[in-house]
């Protein structure tokens, strides 16, 4: 079942459609919100409130960058791989991923800190690289900028 | 000749002290474009739009008063506007600039373009990668409903609209029409087939629905501002009013710049406008119109006959940065993203980065968009780790030939026209790796390389 708190995010945008099931995407971000990924169980809660089944709800979830259907990290670094990124050296951004923290895309820190996710494109090509912490993004990355960065992360 | 831009779309953008909260906007005659609107008959808007030639930003660049039209109005079913404003494309990064900075001109252009085909509920779907961009839209709605400029009896026009928020989760398929509609819908992205699911006649909710791009909808505030002829002077004929280009890569100024379509060449844009390259480089090729688009290589030179029928001799910095001229030198003004690669860029790589983000994007559906985007994938990536075949590049172009005018929708010409331009324009660089490559392997006892 969803929580009081999961249920009332969702009862917020529902009239805004003529069917509930359009609500999947944000019913998944909210139970993601509340309980950091989207479990087995979690899909079956929201395949109970929207009246879709586990599998419909699963095809949805399964297909979007930012719905993360494993357990990760407190903090999720989406750091874009795309080719404007990759023209100004996303590739040396990742290096420093692995020398300091010891990860690679899709992988957790030991600590449970950081989870590293690739994401094509960000709209923020003019700063490239770049990445999203959160809901801020970060641009025109260099080690230095992204150790500074980390260390504020708790 | 030294270039000016035109601010159309980012007049305010960046002025100083120009907020993005309704105050800042009304002080800047905001919605009184929405006011004058309302007092005209919709059909006259359309007419308008129509006669603007404004064409669409969001890729294909087709005529937005054109789109309206085919709207199915005899169904009596209630029709939908969407505002795309999923901005995927990679190398694009204008739409944020609007939302995060001048939120009520799109709000304005929306209200504007929902009465002109009479929706009364609006969706601007807005990928997950922009929380922040939500939000601000959230806000602008609001303060715009409690000025009565959105929600019942707008103006008291008799016309009520409603503008939904709603937000994507992060897929490159999402950005195309009918992909889009069935992710607001709450199912899987899968585009959909066309015939019969045309938006206009079968869209949201199996409703008539207009699907416009952010920059769209606002040129429509700017056409009905000035009226569709005037507009239609700004630019050139059947490429009218202004142009956002983002530029990124190799440039010493990468950033956002609108100009009159046409009103500039691509080296105009490199050099004057953006600063031109890196000291002690040089040009080696530049991608016009977002990742999709076909590569365009320096050195090469263009010949033929445009529309008009005049005829075009150019080098890559002569091109005219608008649709018909881009599409004339084989590639497209697509999404306005513009990425400059100099002479250190190594084109291998650089495809196999463009190809790993097709095969990670392809929704699927379709056998030769799925299969054809992973084997390039595979390709790519072996070459790039040193394990290229000599028979790798022509093979590359033999999977890319198979994919584009076989599939649902025009993913599968996006992803297949980077590696046709790519192996075509670039076989030396391609072919030269390869035979290293395979050289080494035969002589380093490695042997064969497994295929995968
Ligand atoms: C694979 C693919 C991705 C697309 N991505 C976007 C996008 O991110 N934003 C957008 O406005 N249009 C995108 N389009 C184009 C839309 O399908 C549609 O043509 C556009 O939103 C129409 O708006 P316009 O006529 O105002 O340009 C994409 C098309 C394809 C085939
Ligand atoms: S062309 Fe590709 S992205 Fe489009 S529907 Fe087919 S599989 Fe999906």
């Amino acid at each position: 079942m969803l929580s009081p708190a999961e249920q009332a995010a969702l009862d917020a945008e529902l009239p805004h459609y003529p069917a509930r099931r359009a609500l999947c995407i944000e019913a998944l971000k909210i139970v993601q919100h509340h309980r950091g990924w989207i479990s087995d169980e979690a899909l079956r809660d929201v395949a109970l409130a929207l009246g879709m089944t586990p599998h419909e709800v699963d095809s949805v979830a399964t297909f979007y960058n930012l719905l993360y259907r494993r357990p990760v990290g407190r903090h999720v670094l989406h750091l874009c791989d795309s080719v404007s990124c990759w023209v100004m050296g996303c590739d040396g951004i990742c290096d420093h991923f692995r020398n300091r923290l010891g990860i690679s895309f899709g992988e957790t820190t030991p600590d449970g800190r950081f989870t590293l996710l690739p994401i094509p494109c960000l709209g923020d090509c003019d700063h490239a690289p770049s990445l999203m912490a959160g809901n801020r993004i970060h641009g025109n990355l260099t080690p230095e900028k992204l150790d500074r960065l980390l260390d504020e992360l708790d | 000749m030294p270039v000016q831009e035109t601010r159309l779309i980012f007049k305010h953008i960046d002025a100083a002290g120009y907020t993005n909260d309704l105050d800042c906007y009304l002080r800047h005659g905001g919605y009184e474009i929405l006011r004058k609107a309302v007092q005209q008959k919709p059909e006259e808007l359309c007419e308008e739009v129509m006669k603007s030639g404004v064409r669409g930003r969001g890729g294909a660049g087709f005529p937005c008063g054109m789109k309206w039209k085919f709207l199915d109005r005899k169904s009596g079913k209630p029709i939908y506007l969407i505002c795309n404003a999923d901005e995927s494309e990679p190398g694009t990064f204008k739409d944020r600039q609007i939302i995060h900075k001048d939120p009520h001109q799109l709000i304005e252009g929306i209200l504007i373009s929902c009465y002109a085909i009479q929706a009364k509920t609006a969706f601007i779907y807005i990928r997950g990668e922009f929380p922040e961009g939500a939000r601000i839209l959230e806000r602008a709605i609001e303060e715009a409903r409690s000025k009565n400029l959105c929600g019942d009896n707008i103006l008291g026009s008799g016309y009520s609209v409603e503008i939904f928020v709603h937000r994507g989760a992060g897929a490159y398929i999402c950005g195309e029409e009918t992909g889009l509609i069935e992710s607001l819908e709450g199912k899987r992205p899968y585009p959909r087939i066309k015939p019969p699911f045309f938006p206009a006649v079968l869209g949201l909710y199996q409703c008539p629905t207009a699907v416009n791009n952010v920059e769209t909808l606002c040129h429509v505030k700017h056409v009905i501002d000035m009226g569709g002829e005037e507009y239609a002077k700004i630019g050139t004929p059947g490429n009218s009013g202004t142009r956002i280009l983002c530029v990124s890569g190799h440039v010493q100024k990468p950033g956002y710049y609108e100009f009159a379509c046409g009103d500039l060449t691509l080296g105009q844009l490199i050099h004057d406008v953006c600063g031109g390259l890196r000291p002690g480089r040089s040009l080696k090729a530049v991608i016009p119109g977002g990742s999709s688009a076909k590569i365009l290589r320096a050195g090469e030179r263009y010949t033929g006959k445009l529309k008009d029928g005049s005829s075009f001799d150019w080098g890559l910095e002569d091109i005219p940065m608008d649709f018909d001229s881009l599409m004339a030198v084989g590639s497209m003004a697509g999404s306005g993203g513009v990425i400059v690669m100099d002479d250190s860029t190594d084109m291998v790589e650089a495809l196999a980065n463009i190809n790993a983000f097709y095969a990670h994007e392809s929704c699927g559906q379709c056998t030769p968009c799925r299969e054809g985007s992973l084997w390039m994938k595979k390709i790519t990536t072996r070459m790039s780790h040193g394990q290229a075949r000599q028979e790798d590049v022509d093979l590359l172009g033999n999977v890319a030939d198979q994919i584009a005018g076989r599939t649902i929708c025009a993913f599968g010409e996006a992803c297949s026209w980077p590696t046709q331009s790519f192996v075509l324009k670039f076989r030396d660089e391609f072919l030269n790796k390869a035979r290293a490559q395979a050289g080494a392997a035969s002589t380093n006892g490695n042997g064969a390389v497994p295929l995968i």
